[in-house]
This record gives C-alpha cells, structure tokens and sequence, in this order.
C-alpha cells in the first residue's frame, strides 16, 4: 500500500529537471544519534537493494553504551560486486551539529551534504560539496504532526533519499508496512506521511541531484533465487539449522549474543533448544554434553568468554567430541573495544589451550559465507569428531549484506542423533580410525559399555598412563586434523597467478583485500591476492603458491606485536620459514580501508607505480562535472 | 528433553534383556585406597541399579575430578570424566539432550562445593532432571590433603598448616538454597540407608542430590565418626511425617516444608540423616523445554525444518 499523496512515479508533483545520472555505486552515511533510528534506514536501503537484485553493504557503529549517544550507519549500495563499505562517503546526512563535525572529513570532494537545517550550521561557502539544507525536523513535525515529536526524522530521509536516487518507492513503501505492519495502524500511516513529506520534498531545493543505478545484468546472477538480506550473526545462525544443529547453550556477550538470541528463538520450532547458562564455562560444558548424546552442538562467545571455555576445549579434543565454537571477535584484551572490530583471536582460537591440542579454526569472508561456513564447519565437526571453531568478527556481525538464498532442498542436514546398536568390536578410541562415539542409549554388542574421558586412554576409553599409548593417541589426534588438511580446497586465489606480491587476508578483510589488489594491478604492479578461510590447518600447496611471488603481504586487523608480525603472518612464517611474508597491521577498531592496505604494500615493495592514493576516486560518483 | 524428530528410530535389541547384576556393572576394578569410603558408595549404588533395573544402555554415569570422581570408570554404563568442577553443565546437556536417560553424577566436595559452586546453584535452580552424588571426606583427596570448603576450622592440611582458619559451608543449607528438588544425606558406613537414598533420588522427577560423608582413610582419618556409633557416634536418623493421624506424626518431619529443612540443616554437628526436603511440584527444565517445543510446533503448525527455513528466508527478501 502506498499512501495517497505518494507521487505516482518518481517525477509526479515534483518531475526533476534534468535525467537521472547513471552511477555505478554510491556510499550514504547516516549520521546522528543511536535513538534516530537510522540503522532502520540502513536496513531498509539494504533490503531495497536486495529485493532490487543490487548488491549491498553496510557498516555500522553503535556506542557501547545502552542508549543515545552518537551513532552512524553507513550503506553502499550499487550495481555488481560490492566488496566493502567504502573507504569515504559520496553523501553525508547530518542529523545535528557534533554528526557534521564528526564526519564531514568522511566525505568525498564533489560529495552531497544533506544536514538538518533545524540543527546544523555547515561552514559557510564550502564549495568541496553540495551542501544541501533540509528542514528535516521540522518537515517531519509538520508532516506527522501531533505527539510524536520529530519521530520519523529517519524515514522522511528515507523518502528524500528515495527520491534522489530513484528507488523503487513501491518496493520501500512495501517494506515499510512489513515492518511496522505488526504495530498500530497509526504508525504505519505516521510513517508513509514521512516518507512521503521527504519523497515530496521540493524539487529545485535539491540542486538537480539526481541519480540512477546503472542497470544490472541479469545473466551475471544465475542462481536463479531470489536475495535475502541480513547481518552475519543471523547468517550464521541460520548456517547452523540447515546443518541440522538443533542444541546449543552460550551466555550473552557483544557481539555474539544476538546469534543465541536467534537460536533460542527459533529452536523449539525445529524441536530443538537452546540453553541460557551460568557462565561460558557451564556453556561449552552444556554443549558438550549435547554432542555427547548424539546431537552435534553449538556454543559460541566473544574473546573473553572463548578464554573461558580453553579448559572444556582441551577436553573436547582429548575425548573427540565434536562440537561448534563461534567466536565473534571484538577489539581485546579483555573488555577492550566490545563493540569495534578486530581480528586479534586468531591464535587463542588456534592455541589457546594447554597440552597438544589440534584445533581446526574456520573464518567466514563475509555475511553470505557466515551461512556457508556453518555448514562446513558442522560436515567437519561430524565427520572428524573434532570441536571447530569459527571465527567471525563485529564487522560480519552487525552488517547487512544481500546475497542470494541458499538453495535449502540440497542443503538441509537430517538432525537425528544415531543411537543404533554398536558391535561387539566397538571401541570408542581405535587407533586405526576416526573416533565414532555411541552416544548413551545405544546398545554396545560386548556388553561393555564405553567412557568418555579427559585422562589419557587406550583404545576402549579405560584411563593410561602408558608413554607407548599417549604417543600413540597424540598421534591418532593429531593425524585426523592432518587428514582434514589434505582434503581441503585450494583457496581463492585472484588476480596474477605468480609476480611482484601476494596479498594474504583472512575472514571479514577479504574485501577490502580483493579491491585493493585491483588498485594495485591498475597500477601496473603484478599481483595477486589470496583468501584463507581454512585457516588451521592450513589446506596443502601453500608453499608453491607463495614461492611464485616476490613478496608476501598479510594484511589482518591486529597487532603487529614484539616481533613485527601480526597473528596470520606469524604463523605462515613459522608454518613455511619463508621470509618473504610481511605484515600489514593496524590496531584502531575498524576494519581495512582501501587505501590502507594499498600503502601498506606499497612500503613492503619497491614499485615507482604505488602509493596509497592509487586508484583511489577523489571525487564522488555525485559530483557534478 | 528431546522432540521425536530428533532421535532415531529403535533399532531391534542385540540380546533379549538380561537382568542388571552386579557382576554385569562391575567394570574397572577401583583405584582407590583400601578402606576408602568411596567402595562403599559403589557397592550402594551397584545394588540402587540392580533395584531400579533400567534398561542398560540408557544408564549414564558421570563425573567431574577427584578420588571420588573416578566413579564412572568403575561402573559398566555409558558414562564420562570430565573436567574439575563442570560434571553438572554435561549432564544437563545429557539429560537435555535425550530425556529417555538415566543420568547420574558423582563427584567430591571440593569439585562441587568449590570449583563447581555456581554450576551446582544453577543445575539445581532448573531443576534439570539428573541425579547428583556428593562424597563429602571434607579434604582434597586426590590432590592429597588440602583444605576443602567442607573442612573444619582446626583441621590441618598442607595448605593449612596450623589448621583451618576459614568457615566451611553448611552443605545441606547450601543445597537447600539452590532449590534442588530433593536433598538428602547419608553415610557411607550405612549402606542400606545409602541405598535407600539414592533410590529416591533417582525415581525423583527433577534435580535431586545426595550428600554421602564418605571417609579419606589417607587424608582424614576418623572424620565421621561421630555418626558412627560403633565408634561411639550417633546414628539420627531423620523420621518423616506418616500423615498417619498418630501422636508422634505431630513431631515427624514433613519433607515438603522447606522451613523444618532449614532448621534440621542448622542441628549441631553431626547433625542427621536422611530426606530433608522433597518437591515434586514444581516442573522439571526437561518438561518445561519440550513445552516451549510443542507451543512452538503448534503455532507453525508442524512445519518441516526445510519449511521453516524457506519461510524464514522468505521474510528476509
Ligand atoms: C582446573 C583444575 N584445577 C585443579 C585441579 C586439581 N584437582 C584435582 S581434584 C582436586 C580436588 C579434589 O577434591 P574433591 O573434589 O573433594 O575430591 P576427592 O579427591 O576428595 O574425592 C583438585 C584441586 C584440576 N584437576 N583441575
Ligand atoms: S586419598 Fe582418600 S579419598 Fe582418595 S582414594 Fe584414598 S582414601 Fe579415598
Ligand atoms: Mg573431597
């Protein structure tokens, strides 16, 4: 439904005076306090973007405190990959002066300034941008008009925005309704007057901008499904029930919560559940035991609560019971930066433990490979009967990304627990194969029923103290992950199969990676870029690949540390001895800017073509020529 | 708890079902010291499963780390060592996972009054159907000879050398607040009553604990023998309320008043034995999660898990 003064196409009362500009992509930032609600324009400029077949990214900052305080929310939106957020922004909304303050810098030379006329004082005469005043608020009040206060400040940007871009206002206004269609009728109608005051709102005020998307090919998208659009914490979670995990228990902790929120939720339905603990040790314990019974289960947390869960962990690899451990990195030690991102993890999740314990460590590249890397990371837990720990970050948590719907009839995993009767030869620990538990309520055909065990065993679980047998069952550990290594894929490999450098990421800096090395073969510079979501172990033929480089680039959202080396880039020099890998470090709580990664190859290279302005656009896709 | 789609059909029985005997759950012979308490606690519990004579493979034993805590390793069940202290979290997720099983934990008084404090408060709060065994020897047996939270002031140890100096705990007024559903406390030198407790324990629908005082013979000689009367102990025996309309009724127990349990936990040492408190009203973890699964199945009508996802992505678009 749309309301009766919404114009019937995007020209109505208002026609524009000039054509539509075509633009490939463009970066908006939303600006202002947490309590505008402008993460709920983000998300509706997201879904619009997936239900239009455009691809889409968001990032957002919340403060950490509980409410108010400044927040912004940044989508990019456009036609093709969108690989990340975008360094700048072609388009700044401003909801008050301390937002224009914060965030002008942000914008692109020849970028669209749209402040709130009501609150902002822009410099005078700063002729960089487009500045454009808009009465948000008091548009709003007189649109809405009653208590509500300037409530829908956010979507009557969104009206504006629609109209600036010419998006597909039936799709927006469907949006809208679904979304607060469960609400009164008057919040509804509140939120179409906004929309539409901002969609209405004088042509000739908005100096001719206006724009289109280029439009998409269609052969390009082949799955044939429709998109979804959604963060990377309900990705992931969702990732989980197709892979037919159906138990889980975890205690809350930014940013991993809202995955246990989804699960507690949505559980039951499947006939499953999922248990609020005590503490992340009861967590993993509760999980466990959930495997124990058959049922492969899932608990997860941030980086303090995955240092909780070590001692559980080493008793999950001694007694081979595979399990699901999300970790959703934030910025450490300790409470550090809960709500920024950093990729600083890595080698707890690999390590962290004590004695020998081989770990098999998953990141996902991005919101769509959340899903995808659930799945993998259940096929392995299963099929190795090994706890798997998946390494997700903030960024992928709490951005938005459309992707296209995973095709559920060849996915879905059969959830049921194997509880059939065991031989007469079943042992619990056999040296010569993989470890497949009986979970109770089997029948054992010897009548000798197994035991799960921390303390080192012999093949039926009895404890040892045998130096012949722990060798032998450190082994027998050890060589499974091995055989796990071997029979993973080659990993994504783009650009320039040998030359100058090869560019290294893992997890949520895959993008940033890919477009820098697009920067960087456009300068001239052979190149190519490597993605490791297998991150131990580490699929084989590595060394092949890195010897045909001359240097080797690790860029990762960490600290370079006493030696000069962030968390990958260590382990890949312990891993191959190859001092050709170098670091790319930063430790400021945000994720990878292009150019950043650009100049920090540049200082690893000896190339005349580089530096970090490269390929970087100067100007705004908005700018007028 | 578990929904019916999540376990696999029966399979047809290896054997026709033989009766659970001693000789049948008799595996590993145990470790410990002669004269230890914990032998007697076996024994009891060998003969509560020749008594309750459940189905063999659906009997699980567990346990944390400690002497006592080697327990599974001596009975022929499905069972399981864990870490010190977090034996009650894996069985919750045991029980939790497949309701059809009998779960019992054992474990010392320090893996569950100290290190496993919290787990044992948030178990019982729940109300997870399982069965818990604490061996009380007041001492760190394993670890020989350190203070334990049930140690008495005076009593020397290597970490107390002059003797004990901090307050122990109250095990029974510990447990009693948990909200455990049923508590009891037994002997280990009195095995009939050992077994009539853990009996009760095990056909109690919830989370039901009982607290054994089990002898370190190597650490802590000597420790119960005031309850022991051929040592010149006391053996008092707490005497539940019959509802019988007699006299003596009037002065009886009554094992659902939470009130009369606190005060028997307050008795002088060392104090008496047997069910303090019982109740059976309030539901278990297990119950009320399959009553969130069937609501949820109701309100989708039985969707197939495929159905479900579909609907869900649907809404995403
Ligand atoms: C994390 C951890 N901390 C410490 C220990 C060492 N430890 C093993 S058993 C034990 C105490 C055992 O005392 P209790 O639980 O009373 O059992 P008992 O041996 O007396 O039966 C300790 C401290 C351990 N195994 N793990
Ligand atoms: S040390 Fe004490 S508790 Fe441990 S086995 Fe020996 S007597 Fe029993
Ligand atoms: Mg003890």
């Amino acid at each position: 439904m749309v309301s009766p003064n919404t114009p019937e196409t995007p020209g109505g009362a208002a026609a524009p005076s000039a054509a539509p500009r075509s633009i490939h992509d463009v970066v908006i930032r939303l600006a202002g306090n947490s309590q505008d609600g402008i993460q709920s324009v983000g998300g509706f400029l997201a879904r619009l973007a997936g239900r239009s077949d455009q691809d889409v990214m968001t990032y957002m900052t919340i403060p950490s405190t509980i409410s108010g305080g400044p927040s912004i929310f940044q989508v990019r939106m456009g036609t093709g990959d969108i690989l990340s957020s975008g360094d700048r922004a072609d388009m700044l909304v401003a909801f008050y002066q301390h937002s224009y303050d914060a965030h002008i810098s942000s914008l692109r030379p020849g970028g669209v300034l749209l402040y709130d006329s009501d609150h902002v004082t822009p410099v005078e005469g700063d002729n960089r941008f487009t500045q454009v005043a808009v009465p948000i608020t008091s548009g709003t009040v007189e649109a809405v008009g009653g208590a509500g206060k300037d409530k829908g400040k956010n979507i009557y940007i969104l009206g504006l925005i629609a109209r600036v871009f010419d998006l597909d206002v039936q799709k927006l206004a469907a949006l809208i309704k679904e979304r607060f269609g469960g609400k009164n009728e008057d919040i509804v109608r509140n939120a179409m007057l906004a929309f539409d005051a901002g969609y209405a709102w004088p042509q000739n005020n908005l100096h001719d901008l206006f724009y289109r998307f280029e439009a998409i090919d269609l052969a390009t998208r082949a799955s044939g499904r429709p998109q979804v659009t959604m963060d990377g914490n309900q990705a992931l979670a969702y990732g989980l029930l197709a892979a037919g995990v159906r138990h889980g228990a975890g205690y809350p902790i930014t940013p991993w919560s809202s995955i246990m929120e989804t699960l507690r939720t949505e559980l039951p339905k499947y006939g499953g559940l999922f248990v609020q603990c005590e503490d992340e040790i009861a967590a993993i314990s509760t999980a466990i035991g959930f495997s124990y019974t058959g049922h492969l289960a899932i608990t997860g947390s941030a980086g303090p609560g995955l240092s909780l869960k070590m001692e559980a962990l080493g008793w999950a690899t001694m007694a081979e019971m595979p399990l699901i451990v999300v970790n959703v990195q934030r910025g450490g030690p300790s409470t550090g930066m809960p709500t920024n991102v950093e990729q600083s993890d890595l080698l707890q999740a690999i390590y962290g433990s004590h004695g020998d314990t081989p770990r098999v460590v998953l990141s996902p590249k991005n919101v769509e490979d959340c899903f995808y890397i659930a799945m993998e990371a259940c096929r392995i837990a299963r099929t190795y009967s090994t706890p798997v720990i998946i390494l997700s970050d903030m960024a992928l948590a709490s951005r938005i990304e459309a992707f296209d719907e995973p095709d559920f009839p060849k996915l879905m995993v059969d959830p049921k627990a194997d509880l059939s009767d065991r031989g007469a030869d079943f042992k619990p620990y056999p040296l010569d194969a993989i470890t497949r538990h009986a979970p109770p309520g089997s029948k054992i055909g010897s009548g000798k029923y197994p035991t799960v065990t921390g303390l080192e065993h012999d093949e039926l679980g009895h404890p040892t103290g045998s130096s012949k047998l722990h060798t032998q069952m450190t082994a027998k550990r050890r060589e499974k992950i091995k055989k796990l290594g071997a029979s993973l894929p080659s990993p994504e490999l783009n650009g320039d199969s040998s030359g100058e450098v090869l560019l290294v990421t893992w997890g949520s800096t895959w993008g940033p990676g890919l477009e820098a090395l697009k920067r960087i073969n456009t300068a001239g510079v052979k190149g190519g870029h490597l993605h490791l979501r297998h991150i131990h172990p580490l699929p084989d033929g590595l060394e092949d690949i890195f010897n045909r480089y001359h240097k080797i680039v690790v860029a990762e959202i960490n600290d370079e540390g006493l030696y000069g080396f962030g968390q990958l880039a260590m382990m890949l020099r312990a891993r191959y001895a190859n001092p050709a890998i170098v670091s790319v470090t930063k430790t400021d709580g945000l994720t990878f800017k292009i150019s950043e990664i650009v100049a920090g190859v540049a200082r690893h290279i000896e190339s005349a073509h580089l530096d970090a302005s490269l390929g970087v656009a100067q100007h705004s896709a908005l700018a007028k020529n | 708890m578990s929904s019916p789609t999540l376990v696999s059909p029966p399979t047809p029985a290896i054997t026709t079902a033989v009766p659970l005997t001693k000789k049948i759950l008799t595996a590993d012979h145990p470790t410990w010291c002669p004269g230890c308490g914990d032998f007697a606690v076996l024994a009891s519990f060998y003969r509560v499963l020749e008594k309750l004579q459940y189905p063999h493979e659906k009997i699980v034993t567990f346990a944390g780390i400690g002497c006592s805590s080697r327990f599974p390793y001596f009975v022929n069940t499905h069972g399981g060592h864990y870490i010190h202290g977090r034996a009650l979290p894996f069985a919750a997720g045991i029980s939790l996972g497949n309701d059809d099983l009998h779960v019992f934990v054992f474990g010392g008084d320090g893996d569950g009054f100290s290190i496993g404090g919290n787990h044992l408060v948030h178990t019982a709060r729940k109300n997870v159907n399982l069965t818990y065994v604490i061996m009380d020897n007041s001492v760190y047996g394993l670890t020989k000879k350190q203070t334990s939270p049930t140690s008495p002031i005076g009593f020397k140890t290597k970490t107390d050398p002059t003797g004990a100096i901090d307050q122990p705990i109250n095990p029974m007024r510990t447990l009693l607040n948990t909200g455990a559903t049923f508590v009891a406390r037994s002997h280990a030198t009195q095995v009939n009553h050992m077994v009539e407790m853990m009996t009760r324990a095990a056909k109690h629908p919830g989370f039901s604990v009982v607290e054994i005082l089990s002898e370190c013979v190597e650490f802590y000689a000597g420790a119960f023998d005031s309850s022991i009367p051929r040592k010149g102990g006391t053996w008092s025996l707490i005497q539940e309320k019959k509802n019988d309309g007699t006299p003596e009724d009037a002065d009886r127990h009554d094992v659902t008043d939470e009130v009369a349990a606190f005060k028997l936990a307050g008795q002088a040492w060392p104090g008496s034995f047997g069910v303090f408190y019982e109740n059976n009203v309030r539901k278990t973890k297990n119950v009320l999660e399959a009553e969130l699964v069937t609501k949820a199945r109701e309100r989708t009508k039985n969707a197939t898990d495929l159905q479900l996802l579909q609907a869900t992505f649907a809404k995403m678009r």
